[in-house]
């Protein structure tokens, strides 16, 4: 069996659908490198379930040749959840988007965060409702213009990561489709972690939203405008990599190597630290005040929700149940009345 | 003792517990119906209660009730007016003496009758002695003193010692319908294991009471009432609707060799079965949603990886879960919702009963939407019907909605639990072979699609919400592809007609009227069309469990008489459906109270209907 698994391939993954995404989206990437990081998970095929809600992100599973499950708008979470609970051997994924998963689907999301089921979220966001033909999402900024928003969007917009970690999330990690090797690095790491893992993908609408991501995405700009965030490391960045970010109080603060301080000063990340907070003020960075940082935020262990199997009960287990409740009797054939014992 | 007690023999006697919603009514009604059951009795309860916790105690708003028929023969409800009230205070006197019969019986608590409470209950001066009962018969027992005088010595504050007033009453009670105490203290021993100086308190109240009536000469009459003969031996259980839900679905779900999931998210009056399923995580796995459309979401979920999956509810639930309702229609998976219906619409009223959400199961989503929809009739009859609704769900790959109502969710009787191998077959049968697998295959019998469940190797398959291709169950926008499976999918639930067996009728066949019901009204209509055969009007009944397809005889049994009527709990809504569906004409008559139909209600608008 295990040489079987090993040879998997990303092609055995593949569902020979063409994909319907449009050429250059971001969501092509992310179908790449998931399906060259099954085959590096040890789980045998037959036991990945993609599971989806509404949306371009959603088109997901028909691209794979595994189990997938296409739903309604919003409602990814509780059937993966379902489906995971029923049968904790497989390896359920989801694919959700900013509309799909954070505006309708946004009650859900929080539970699912803070439930620490075995499932692996991945949330591509773009800002904007793509398949729907470009209006705002809760993530579009302020000022964007688009067909609901004529004059520029006047809503604060809401955060993914800072959400799921707040929520509980015990993995939590941002990529970008600009950045495919960082894909595949957390792709890997979230689908060995044990329990929920989250990662916001920042995709690149070309239709509704071009660069909207620019700065944290143009080869020629991101270096200054980035962090690589990596367990146990400082946090310096730059294209010369001069600059650090450090702790002022409870707000995370950049300053320059030598003028502000050494490398020393800079924060160490800790992907494993039991306190969520620094993780949740790294992900509150944004762009321009702030770097932005990409990586895995947090990576911790907590109980699993729900990942054990019964034993299935025999017809006499089944009817002592029914006989309990403690105001159980006998009729016998005489009609003469007595009680159980239970 | 002090003057003479004649016994008189009752087939059949009703009794009214009322109390402020903390004077544990409830667990007084529900000893007392214990203490009938072990005496061989039928039984048949419901409780009443405000949808608050606790309303202003004394108050009128805060009365709740619990009300118990029992006795040998033609127990088919909680009964009507009723033959003896114990009432805690002034306000359950208020609230429920005008539903008690004229003669009956009323014990009261003495000791509440103060002027503090019967300006809290709006009586200008004390209904005990300026006559304003005197329709009644009315036995005084000062139950606080006695409690207190029963419990000298246990470290118990007063308040403490006044809760134990209601086991003076259920002592007295007993005694006064010959009732053995014996298995009252069984079942106060079991609840109070953890609390002895309360179990001492309680079983002293309890005796105080008994002997109170006994050695008093309050009384001067008791009552006997002959066991119930002729059942079917085994063993019983005291059930309540929504318990035998729960037990349906633990026992159909071994039946079928599948594992049990419930998604669920409390909501009255439904959350009893969410409850009841937490504490055996053997047998079940239960995701307590954190809304009532993760709730549905989930159990589809884990209805595609092969569990018996159910989701449960009230109204308002349904209305949240029905787009998950076509997506389960779409996907083709089983699934049983159940819903214990209450006063719609919106919050409406949520402790109390209707059916008027018959329409909302048949046609209530967007697209045609077929699916199955089956009602209970009784408490026992809800696990019955979850049984067979499970059933129709994995025999033909289909949500099945079950209407049970707050009455029967809530009320309860005796039930024999039956043996595993009693119940219908229903082994679920999944795919496992690659060749020629298609996800959107059908069975030529059922038209059901093959369950095909993630794990199983070379079934990969991809299903969704958008329009299947016939047979490859890929997505498709092929207009008449989308023609044939709204037909199959429409053809697939009327198809389960062949299943319905004959409708049972009840009366002679030259019946002048017939009376028709669904659901929760079986046992009144029962008790009204007895009654009318019993004076001489040629009357029969029958009552509908399948709603959705309709019973295939249906039509023709509706036709064999010159009159029709259709009694409800909503404003007609089995009545529009039977026209539209026939074209025949019927009479109705219609109760959105909250409340169930007295019999008196229904034999008086079938001599209407009759000219009588």
């Amino acid at each position: 069996m295990n040489n079987e698994q090993q040879q998997l391939t990303r092609k055995d993954f593949l569902s020979g659908t063409e994909p319907k995404w449009c050429p250059g989206c971001g969501c092509n990437v992310v179908l790449n490198r998931l399906t060259g990081t099954f085959p590096l998970l040890g789980i045998p095929k037959e036991k990945f379930v993609m599971v989806s809600g509404i949306g371009c992100s959603s088109r997901f599973p028909y691209y794979l040749n595994t189990y997938g499950f296409h739903g309604i708008h919003g409602r990814a979470a509780p059937v993966a959840s379902g489906l995971k609970l029923h049968n904790p051997d497989l390896s359920v994924w989801v694919a959700t988007g900013d509309g799909d998963g954070l505006a309708i689907g946004g009650n859900h999301f929080i539970h699912l965060m803070r439930r620490n089921v075995d499932i692996k979220v991945v949330l591509f966001n773009n800002q904007i409702y793509g398949l729907t033909k470009g209006q705002a999402s809760p993530t579009t900024q302020v000022g964007v213009k688009t067909k609901t928003t004529p004059f520029g969007s006047e809503e604060i917009p809401m955060r993914p990561l800072p959400l799921a970690i707040a929520s509980g999330a015990t993995f939590a990690a941002r990529i970008s489709d600009s950045d495919p090797d960082l894909i595949s690095e957390v792709l890997l790491a979230a689908g060995k972690h044990k329990g929920i893992a989250f990662i916001e993908v920042m995709i690149n609408c070309i239709i509704f939203n071009d660069g909207a991501f620019k700065a944290l995405t143009d080869i020629n700009v991101r270096a200054e405008n980035i962090i690589r965030l990596k367990h146990g490391e400082p946090l310096i960045y730059g294209t010369n990599k001069d600059k650090g970010v450090k702790l002022n109080g409870v707000r995370p603060e950049s300053f320059k190597l030598g003028a502000g301080g050494n490398a020393d000063s800079a924060l160490v990340h800790d992907i494993h630290n039991p306190d969520s907070t620094p993780a949740y003020l790294l992900a509150s960075m944004e762009h321009p005040s702030s770097p932005v940082p990409f990586g895995i935020f947090r990576q911790v262990s907590k109980p699993v929700y729900g990942d054990r199997t019964m034993p299935a009960p025999s017809d006499t287990e089944v009817e002592k149940l029914m006989m309990s409740g403690g105001n159980s009797w006998q009729l016998d054939d005489s009609g003469n009345i007595g009680t159980v014992d239970p | 003792m002090t003057n003479q007690v004649n016994t008189k023999e009752l087939n059949k006697v009703v009794i009214r517990f009322a109390g402020d919603s903390g004077d544990g009514m409830l667990m007084t009604g529900d000893q007392f119906t214990m203490a009938s059951a072990f005496m061989g009795n039928d039984v048949c309860t419901i409780p009443d209660y405000p949808s608050e916790i606790r309303a202003p105690a004394g108050t009128v708003a805060g009365v709740s009730g619990f009300q118990l028929c029992f006795g040998s023969e033609g127990i088919y409800t909680p009964g009507d007016k009723y033959d003896a009230l114990v009432a805690m205070n002034p306000a359950a006197v208020k609230v429920s003496s005008p539903h008690l019969k004229d003669g009956g019986l009323i014990i009261v608590n003495e000791d509440s009758f103060n002027a503090k409470n019967l300006k809290k209950a709006e009586y200008a001066d004390n209904p005990l002695t300026n006559g304003g009962l005197s329709k009644f018969r009315v036995y005084k027992i000062a139950m606080v003193k006695l409690a207190q005088e029963a419990v000298v010595g246990l470290p118990l504050t007063g308040k403490q010692v006044e809760r134990c007033k209601n086991f003076v009453a259920l002592g007295a009670l007993c005694w006064l319908y010959g009732r053995s105490t014996d298995q009252t203290i069984k079942g106060i021993q079991k609840r109070f294991k953890n609390k002895p100086d309360f179990l001492k308190a309680n079983i002293a109240a309890l005796q105080a009471g008994w002997n109170f009536a006994e050695k008093a000469g309050v009384f001067d009459i008791k009552y006997k009432v002959k066991p119930t003969t002729g059942k079917k031996p085994g063993t019983y259980r005291y059930i309540t609707g929504n318990v035998a839900v729960a037990m349906g679905l633990v026992a159909a779900a071994r039946k079928s060799g599948t594992r049990l999931f419930l998604g669920s998210y409390p909501i009255t009056p439904a959350t009893e079965i969410l409850q009841e399923l937490t504490n055996h995580p053997k047998f079940v796995t239960v995701l307590q949603a954190e809304d009532e459309i993760a709730g549905i979401g989930s159990a589809i979920g884990a209805a595609f990886g092969g569990a018996l999956a159910a989701t449960t509810t009230s109204g308002p639930g349904v209305s949240l879960k029905s787009e998950f309702l076509g997506l389960a229609v779409m996907l083709e998976l089983p699934l049983v919702i159940i819903n214990v219906q209450r006063g719609g619409p919106s919050t409406g009223l949520p402790t109390k009963t209707e059916q008027s959400d018959l329409f909302q199961a048949i046609y209530g989503r967007h697209g045609e939407c077929p699916l199955v929809v089956l009602a209970a009739a009784t408490p026992n009859d809800c696990f019955d019907i979850t049984v067979e609704a499970a059933r129709l769900a994995i025999k033909y790959m289909t949500p099945v909605i079950v209407l049970t109502e707050g009455a029967l969710g809530q009320g309860a009787e005796a039930w024999r639990v039956p043996k595993m191998h009693e119940l219908p077959e229903m082994k679920a049968v999944f795919r496992t072979n690659p060749e020629g697998f298609f996800p959107y295959s059908r069975d030529k019998n059922t038209l059901a699609r093959p369950w095909a469940v993630p794990g199983t190797i070379g079934l990969e398959h991809r299903i969704g919400s958008l329009e299947k291709e016939d047979i490859t169950g890929a997505t498709s926008h092929d207009p008449l592809n989308h023609e044939t499976m709204t037909r199959y999918r429409a053809d697939k639930i009327a198809g389960i007609a062949k299943e319905i067996p004959p409708t049972v009728i009840h009366g002679p066949a030259d019946a002048k009227v017939f009376v028709l019901g669904w659901g929760g009204t079986r046992g009144v209509i029962q008790l009204a069309v007895e009654n009318l055969q019993k004076q001489g009007v040629k009357a029969a009944w029958s009552t509908l469990r399948h709603l959705s397809p309709l019973p295939p005889d249906l039509k023709s049994v509706i036709q064999r008489y010159p009159k029709v009527l259709i009694p409800e709990y909503n404003l007609g809504q089995l009545w529009t459906l039977i026209r539209s569906e026939y074209l025949i004409n019927c009479e109705k008559i219609n109760k959105v109270q909250g409340r169930p139909f007295q019999a008196e209600e229904i034999e008086t608008a079938v001599k209407k209907l009759l000219g009588a």
